[in-house]
């Protein structure tokens, strides 16, 4: 008369099947993709598949994926070392030089690089100084560097704090120079962290389309765009999808392989003592040079080049539509970042109370709508509304669910980690006190997920908020969020005219970021 | 007899291959009694507790609450519906509720009026009134003991269960407690089974005790009872310093190791003999008394009101307490004298 013990162990029902759904709705879509691209005439496929172009389009993303890594590396290393280590003055505000470029959009970036160069750019009005308009491979590593270089930061600055001073003294009275130990002990041990923060950059660079579509330079994002917005191939579109995807799945393998084994904890006992700060000496003016070109790139020419372009003046047509720009980018926003946080709740809670191989699995759908390219993904849900649910097509509704999905990852991590503060024991109190398990997590627990649930929710807010290629194909027809308006001006030149609708994301921007990271610093 | 709790051969694995952590575990508890189970940790009385709440769902075996099936292989009433209050190790507070409003946390079925009236009664019984609009970060260990207590007492329960009450508590602050919860608990009538691995404490709070070991439970009875008549080596050792001895028994009297000893029971043939160390004392060695049991001071452990000897003997060793007025040195000759009979133990093989 015993349930079977996996029966038992089961969670409630009503996270059970919220959680079942999302690892439903993430994977048909991308298995009906899949169908799609793959399931025509065998020989077409195969011509699509094996195009001379498919090579080029795959070089392309490569070299700018590693020349990201690179560039993204040599900056994040020195500063996360400046803001942790190093007797620099005032290493809140270095540290805050390196979280504020989170707040803006590739395509920002890349409108700020536009926009200096050329005849008509800031540097040639402003200084007489006229340079060529960077753009191409070179104009988009740049402005994809600038903007993710913060996800590598933080994961190094986390890990230099989180060392144990003990090993480098260990090292140094073992008779190595201070480079020595950096070398052969401090930057081995930060390798879990340098993983982590260049898994999230090589994603963003593959599904990165606002900036290499202004820059003109074609990778297998932009080319799916183009496909699919230009060329009406939607088969060629869902083949590059399937590229893009199969890399994003090599790239996660690789991770996953090369993070296996490489977990370093303290190993002795006793709490860590605090780290010993490096005399910077002769290389103090060079840090501050350093530092003060990451804050001309980052922040002052992006912040500069709106406002000298907003003040050559703008039509009044588009101060007009900017209101209902903003009204669009926060209808569609703040739904998604409920609707987030609503599923969000029911995947952490059973990965954290019910802990099995079950649960990680369905945690790891919620990271697979994150990992996959935008643009596969919004496409994946085209192909599957269409055949599947034809009336949500190019609806809010699906917007907002396609939002949701993709940015979930960035909802479940607060709200994992304020569930975990949230002893177990409140609700079986809550239950002994006369209330139904439901009832229970309702009253003793929620409350206390409150601080993770704001989190989560501004997050998945502001990345919405920025969301370019998603809303591209997605969005019901004559649906005109602040993104849109920036890449739509920017692409036809119209510098001036995107200037507002980017000072309004860059105020957003900094306006959520500042909070989460002041929220952050407070605990 | 219509008792007010009875366990009976309750039963709970965890993993089917490997042997169950509650194993037949029967007992009963009466109206306004408290009872204790002690025992090492790891030997499933936190799991038996949490099955008497309903946290855990058992596999065999039977719980009953004045009569009424809470738990039986096919019926598993929820720990909402039990009526059974739980006193967490660690408290379990509401972080975000205030002292008051924790307390008034369980009494959801009264109205607004009545709930604050209950909620300040409960408080003023545990004397923790003043600090109504408190947090329970704000509280030292001891007051959120009690205002756990409050909350688990509130809703008036049949029966309330304590998970190692006072474990979280520093030593002075624990002694106090104890006794405070006790009388809470006569005070309110209220019936108990707590969990301890701390035997003066399950001594000094408990009306009955069951020792429990490896998922079963070994002997119960009273707080005298399991310690001047232990059953078996595991419940002598466990509840304090104890001797063991190999014996010889005849009737009511034994060979041993030590020497000829009377026995609390008459027994035949092998037996494992215990005799607390308080049971025995020491005599200076004389002509008169040398055919007795005799020794050398090994070690000498003064404490204060009591001292401890180790006592060499011919092929063994023995615990002595004495009180202070005994004042021997390492290396005298001594002569141990039984106070009292030895207890005869159930266990079966002998000791190495």
């Amino acid at each position: 008369m015993r349930l079977p013990y996996f029966l038992r162990k089961l969670p409630p029902w009503y996270f059970l099947l919220p959680s079942v759904f999302i690892g439903l709705a993430v994977s048909i879509p991308l298995v009906y993709l899949i169908i799609r691209a793959l399931g025509g005439d065998f020989s077409e496929t195969t011509e699509l598949l094996f195009r001379q172009r498919n090579l080029v389009l795959f070089w392309n993303t490569v070299s700018l994926t590693l020349g990201v890594v690179v560039v993204t590396t040599l900056v994040s290393y020195p500063l996360a070392w400046l803001s942790t280590r190093s007797d620099i003055p005032a290493k809140k505000f270095i540290t805050m030089i390196g979280v504020l470029p989170l707040a803006l959009p590739g395509y920002v970036v890349a409108y700020a690089i536009l926009g200096l160069g050329g005849d008509n750019g800031t540097l040639a009005m402003v200084f007489g100084l006229e340079i060529s308009r960077l753009t191409g491979y070179w104009g988009s590593l740049l402005a994809v560097s600038l903007y993710t270089f913060p996800y590598l930061f933080l994961n190094l600055r986390a890990g230099f704090l989180g060392l144990d001073p003990s090993t480098e003294e260990a090292a140094r009275s073992l008779g190595y120079s201070s480079f020595q130990i950096l070398r052969k002990v401090t930057i081995p041990q930060l390798r879990p962290s340098f993983l982590a923060g260049i898994l999230i950059i090589t994603l963003y660079v593959l599904g990165d389309f606002g900036a290499v579509s202004l820059m003109r330079f074609e990778t297998l994002s932009y080319s799916l765009y183009i496909q699919y917005a230009a060329s009406f191939d939607r088969i060629y579109a869902a083949i590059i999808a399937l590229i893009l995807i199969s890399i994003t799945v090599v790239v996660l393998v690789l991770e996953y392989k090369l993070l296996k084994g490489l977990l370093f904890y303290r190993a002795g006992t006793g709490t860590g003592r605090k780290m010993r700060e490096s005399k910077l000496g002769k290389l103090r003016w060079i840090s501050y040079g350093f530092v003060g070109a990451i804050i001309l790139f980052s922040l002052i020419i992006p912040i500069f080049t709106i406002l000298y372009w907003m003040a050559q003046g703008v039509s009044p047509a588009v101060w007009a539509n900017l209101g209902d720009a903003i009204r669009s980018s926060v209808l569609v926003s703040a739904p998604a970042a409920v609707l987030s946080v609503l599923m969000a709740i029911p995947l952490a809670y059973i990965a954290v109370r019910f802990p099995s191989r079950t649960s990680n699995i369905l945690q790891r759908f919620a990271y697979l709508g994150y990992a996959t390219p935008p643009l596969a993904l919004a496409l994946a849900f085209i192909f599957f509304s269409l055949n599947v649910v034809p009336v949500l097509y190019q609806t809010f509704a699906l917007l907002i669910f396609a939002y949701a999905l993709h940015f979930l990852a960035e909802a479940i991590g607060p709200v994992r980690s304020s569930l975990y503060q949230a002893s177990p024991k409140l609700e079986e109190a809550a239950m002994s006190l006369g209330m139904n398990r439901f009832k229970a997590f309702l009253k003793s627990t929620l409350p206390l997920l409150f601080n993770g649930i704001i989190v989560g929710a501004s997050f998945v807010f502001l990345s919405a908020m920025k969301e370019l290629p998603i809303t591209f194909l997605l969005a019901p027809i004559g649906l005109d969020t602040l993104a849109v308006n920036v890449w739509s001006y920017s692409a036809e030149g119209m510098f001036a005219e995107a200037a507002p609708f980017a000072l309004s994301i860059l105020f957003f921007s900094v306006f959520f970021v500042g909070i989460l990271f002041s929220r952050e610093w407070k605990s | 007899m219509d008792c007010l709790l009875r366990v009976t051969n309750l039963t709970k694995y965890f993993d089917f291959n490997e042997p169950p952590i509650v194993d037949k575990v029967s007992f009963t508890v009466e109206q306004e009694e408290i009872f204790a189970i002690l025992g090492p940790s790891g030997c499933g009385k936190t799991t038996t507790l949490r099955l008497l709440a309903g946290f855990e769902r058992s596999d065999e075996g039977s719980i009953q609450l004045k009569g009424q099936t809470l738990e039986c292989p096919y019926n598993h009433i929820n720990p909402e519906k039990r009526g059974i209050g739980f006193v967490f190790q660690d408290y379990a507070l509401f972080p975000h509720l205030t002292v008051l409003e924790n307390v008034m946390f369980g009494l959801q079925k009264l109205s607004r009026g009545e709930r604050n009236h209950r909620a300040l009664e409960i408080l003023e019984l545990i004397g923790m009134k003043s600090f109504k609009d408190r947090k329970p970060q704000e509280l030292s260990g001891g007051q959120q003991q009690r205002v756990a207590l409050a909350r688990a007492l509130a809703p008036r329960p049949e029966i309330i269960l304590m998970d190692e009450p006072f474990s979280n508590l520093d030593a002075v602050l624990r002694e106090s407690t104890r006794n405070e919860v006790r009388k809470i608990l006569k005070a309110s009538k209220m019936s108990a089974v707590l969990v301890t691995h701390d035997q003066e404490e399950a001594l000094s709070v408990a009306d009955r005790i069951g020792v429990m070991e490896n998922g079963r439970i070994v002997q119960i009875g009273t707080p005298e009872d399991v310690y001047y008549r232990p059953k078996t080596k595991f419940v002598a050792n466990f509840l304090g310093r104890t001797n063991l001895f190999n014996a010889q028994a005849s009737g009511l009297e034994a060979q041993s190791t030590i020497g000829s000893i009377m026995l609390d029971r008459p027994a035949r043939g092998n037996v494992i003999i215990s005799i607390r160390p308080e049971h025995l004392t020491l005599e200076q060695t004389t002509p008169a008394n040398c055919g007795g049991i005799c020794g050398t001071v090994l070690t000498r452990e003064f404490k204060g009101h009591d001292i401890t000897y180790n006592v060499k003997l011919k092929d063994c060793a023995c615990l002595v307490h004495t009180d202070n007025r005994m004042p021997f040195a390492v290396g005298d000759n001594v002569v141990v004298r039984p106070l009292e009979p030895a207890v005869v133990l159930e266990d079966e093989t002998p000791l190495q």
